[in-house]
This record gives structure tokens, sequence and C-alpha cells, in this order.
């Protein structure tokens, strides 16, 4: 892997100040930050060869088909799906979730049918199921999760029957950091041809996926948290499904003929892919895959698992820390809260240290009610942060119990 | 003193030093001496929506002025509280409808008053105002 500070150059935003203070980046579950590499794919784009995609006779709207054409390669490639007509762009994990919850339902769910998530999810994770349950009156259940913040996989077997029609759970807990054991679950559904859709969102960017090998029916994740950019995704489906689940939009490209009494769909991934498409996002993001393939996959989640074990230590030792989320398969994000201080103030002055964590319920209520609190505090590291950041943190933290006391 | 006068005097309080640091020290101590809410008053109708921290803000209008108490989990957000308090509170309603809050800004605090910020500085004032409307026009009403 390269030297860190080589590393950190590629990101010009790391070398900012904030409130006089060097900026240091803890949020990245919320977003990550982008490479140089990423800014000038997208720039280029705009400088070189736009033209919109899959229309014109031009040449712009050739070389700008292409590219779009190769970041869906990368990023077949990048979850090793077997074809690439697998891999349709959204705008997001959210886009994706809830382009699947609809089409899914409208063509398999029946009054009285049951879908399965974990207490783990994020809202993206839960709010589509819910509005397609209530409209095919079908039955959200729920695997619990235990005091570590990892699923009860015991209750997940429960849950299972005949009326099981999708499991749809997170690939990693966006607020606790837990690492889902995948494998498990999905073997698990398939042994009751049951389809699994897996979100992500947090697990791409943190180390190897291999949708093949997982075997999973569908796989989404975001751009941005990948250091690509915001408005981009990926829903992975095999084809199996994506033949026969009716489109979530209807518009331009997604057509193969179209008159006032029928229209006939596009072939794979077209069909699901109408209007615009953010093609500029897209290779900006099969820039960042190919960003994080060349610092090496398995080189960063070995990084990052030296970061999140510094910083338990460092955090562990403050009096009045308490940690949320101790299972030993963790991404490097630790949620906690100090004794006595809500989260909102830990946040409100850490941010004027210069240090940017993510305050509140990160978008997942119930694990957070799980818990019996209404919030945490979350710092959520990747590669490019450094031992000194959390050292940092850690003076900070006790300067603000000093403060508060 | 006036709605404008107390302003001044916070700027002038706040101007001792740039350091964000000895600020939140400032509004710490403000909210930790910010009388309490009457327990009955601590009430979800008296929650202002909108904060990441919970906020109750209880009205007490005798007819002439409104007298405000609040209460905050956070205790950043009680300090900001407090300062609101200090400037409108015992005011009459047409005092606080027509308030410019210019401190706000002068503090360095304005960045908190964005529509999306979590601490929810804009709803608080937002629904000091609603109440002083709302008084304004029921006394108008008698």
């Amino acid at each position: 892997m390269k030297d860190i500070s080589e590393i950190r150059n590629d990101f010009p935003i790391l070398g900012r100040t904030v409130y006089d203070k060097p900026l240091i980046y803890f949020d990245n579950g919320a977003t990550t930050q982008k490479p140089v590499c990423v800014i000038d794919a997208v720039r280029e784009v705009y400088t070189s060869y736009n033209g919109n995609i899959h229309r014109g006779v031009h040449a712009m709207s050739d070389l700008t088909s292409e590219a779009f054409e190769n970041a869906r390669e990368k990023a077949r490639r990048f979850i090793n799906a077997e074809e690439k007509e697998e891999v349709i762009f959204t705008s997001g994990t959210t886009g994706s979730i809830n382009a699947v919850a609809f089409s899914f339902g409208e063509k398999y769910i029946h009054p009285g049918d049951e879908v399965v998530i974990s207490a783990l999810e994020h809202h993206a994770n839960i709010v589509p199921w819910q509005m397609m349950c209530s409209r095919k009156k079908a039955v959200l259940k729920v695997i619990p999760v235990n005091d570590h913040g990892e699923l009860i996989l015991e209750e997940y077997r429960n849950l299972l029957s005949g009326r099981t029609k999708i499991v749809a759970v997170t690939q990693v807990s966006n607020a606790l950091g837990t690492i889902v054991p995948l494998q498990k679950i999905i073997e698990e559904a398939h042994s009751l041809d049951i389809p699994v859709l897996v979100d992500g969102a947090q697990g791409i960017q943190h180390g190897e996926v291999d949708v093949t090998a997982l075997d999973c029916d569908f796989y989404v994740f975001s751009g941005h948290k990948i250091y690509g950019p915001t408005g981009i995704g990926v829903l992975y489906g095999k084809k199996k499904w994506l033949s026969t689940l009716p489109p979530w939009q209807g518009g331009g490209d997604m057509v193969e003929k179209v008159t006032f009494e029928e229209t006939t769909y596009n072939v794979l991934p077209f069909k699901f892919e109408a209007g615009t498409m953010n093609y500029a996002g897209a290779i900006g993001m099969g820039a960042a895959l190919d960003y994080v393939s060349s610092l090496g996959r398995n080189d960063i989640a070995q990084r990052e698992k030296m970061l999140l074990d510094y910083a338990t230590q460092r955090l562990t030792a403050i009096r009045g820390l308490k940690i949320y989320g101790t299972s030993q398969h963790k991404i490097p994000t630790i949620s906690f809260l100090l004794d006595g201080i809500h989260q909102y103030d830990t946040g409100m002055v850490l941010d004027k240290l210069g240090i940017a964590v993510r305050t509140g319920t990160h978008c997942a209520q119930p694990v957070m009610g799980r818990f019996g609190i209404d919030g945490t505090v979350r710092v959520s590291m990747c590669f490019y942060n450094t031992t000194e950041e959390i050292d940092a943190l850690g003076m900070g933290i006790e300067k603000i119990i000093r403060m508060f006391s | 003193m006036t709605v404008d006068q107390v302003q001044e005097s916070i700027i002038e309080e706040f101007s001792v030093s740039d350091d964000w640091m000895d600020k939140y020290d400032v509004l710490i101590e403000m909210g930790k001496d910010l009388p309490a809410i009457d327990p009955r008053h601590k009430v979800k109708d008296h929650l202002i929506e909108g904060c990441q921290s919970k906020v109750w803000l209880y009205p007490d209008y005798d007819g002439s002025v409104i007298k405000f108490t609040a209460d905050s989990d956070a205790i950043i957000t009680k300090g900001i509280v407090a300062l609101l308090i200090r400037v409108l509170s015992g005011r009459t309603p047409e005092e606080i409808i027509n308030a410019d809050l210019f401190f706000i800004d002068r503090i360095g605090l304005r960045q908190n008053l964005s529509p999306t910020s979590s601490n929810g500085l804009l709803a608080m004032v937002r629904q000091m105002k609603l109440y002083a409307m709302a008084f304004k026009a029921r006394s108008g009403q008698l």
C-alpha cells in the first residue's frame, strides 16, 4: 500500500483547515472525500467529451456512451457479478432499495406474505419495505440484535417460513459498525428458496465484495460512500430476477417500441434505466472503484482494522465513555456516549476543534431504541485517517468532559 | 433595558475571545444558570420540533408581557435558549414580534441558524414569535 502521506495527498480536502484547525474528518459513514482522480474524471466528462448516452449519432454521444458502459464494466468487476447487464445504475442505495421493493412487491408479494429485515437497518432499508408491505398487505418481520449489536441468528431462523418472500439485510450496521454474517443469512434463506437483498452501503468500501461467491440475489451500494460522486449508485441483481421484474420507472431509453396502445421494454440493463442517467457520476464512480482497487482492498481492510483497534483502545481508556456496538467484527466505526453529556454537545465542541463526527440517530432509530438511547456520537473512519487524528479525538473528548463537568 | 440594549451587552460579553471554546464555556455557564422550568410544563406540548436535542419552551402571558421558561437535555442548546430568554422574556408580544435578533449573527451563532441546523435555534426563535403572535391575536379579540 502507498505511504499514508501519499494517500492523503490524493484527497485535496484533507489538507484544509476548519476554524483555523486542521480538518479531521471522521464522518466517512455519511459520505467519503474524493481523490483527485475522481474529481478529474468528472471534470473530463464536461471538458472533453460530454454528450447524452445511447442516443446521438455523433462522436460526443459515442464517447460518453463508451465511458459510461466502461464504468458499468468496472462496477461489475468490482463486485464480481457474472454479467454486465446485471449491473443497473441508480441514484444510490436508497434509490436501489426503493426500486427493488416496488418491483418485487408488484410481481411477487400477496396479502399475508412476509418480508424479513433486521433491527440494524438504516431507514433506507426499512421504509421502502414498510411502504410496499402496507400497499400489498404483507407483514414486516425483524431479526433482533443482542447487546453487542449483533444479529441473533437463531431468531432469524425462526422468522423464516413458507410465507417469507424476501430477506433484506445490511452488510454492515451504519450506526454501530457491526459486520453482518451474510454467508449464513443467505444460505439459510436459500435453503427455503427465499431471495436475499444485501444493503452494501456501509460494506463495499471496507473490503472485498464478491456477489457471485456470496450468492446474494440483489446487492446495492452508493458511489459517494466509496470515494465517488453523489447521486450515483448500483443495483446488482441476478439476471433471473431482473429479467422477470417489471420496470419501476418509465421513460426514454428503457423502451424498445412505444405506441399509444402498447410499449415493449428494452433489454437489460436498459429496461431499468429510464431517462438520462447520471453518466458523469457513473464515470466518476468508475474512477473511484479503480482508485480503491489500486490501493488494494485487503490492504485497506488491514489498515482500517489497525485504526479501529487503536481508536477502540484509546476511547475505552476514557472514563465515562461507553461504546455502543462491541462486536468482534466491525468496520472502523465507533458509536459512543459520554456519561451525563448529550451527544449533541459533544459533537458541537468536537466540530470547533476541527473534528467532524455525526451525532443523533444516524437514520437508524430502531437500533438506537434497542439500546434505550436517543442517539450517539459516531466516529466513522477510513483508510486515510491516522492514529494522530485519533489521538486528537481522544484529547478533544477529555477536554469536553472537563468543560461539562 | 430595551431588546437592543440587552443584545448589545451580550455581544460585549462574547467579544472577549474569538476562541470557540471560550464562547462555549460562556454558553455552558448560561445553560447551567437558566432557571428551571416547572416540571408540569416539561411535556410534549411544549417540546419544540426540529431539534436534535430536546427543547421545552413555556410561555406565561400575564396580559401585558410574556415570561418564557425553558429547558433542554443538551447544555449548549440550553445556553442558547437562555440567551433568547434573556433578550425576549418579560417583553410585550409586540416587542417580541418586532425584535430583530442581530446578536445571533454578531456572536457567531449564525451558522446555527440554517433551516436544517440540528440545534433548532431557528425553530426556537420561530416558536417564541409564534407564541407572541398568538397572545397578541387573542388579546386583540377581547
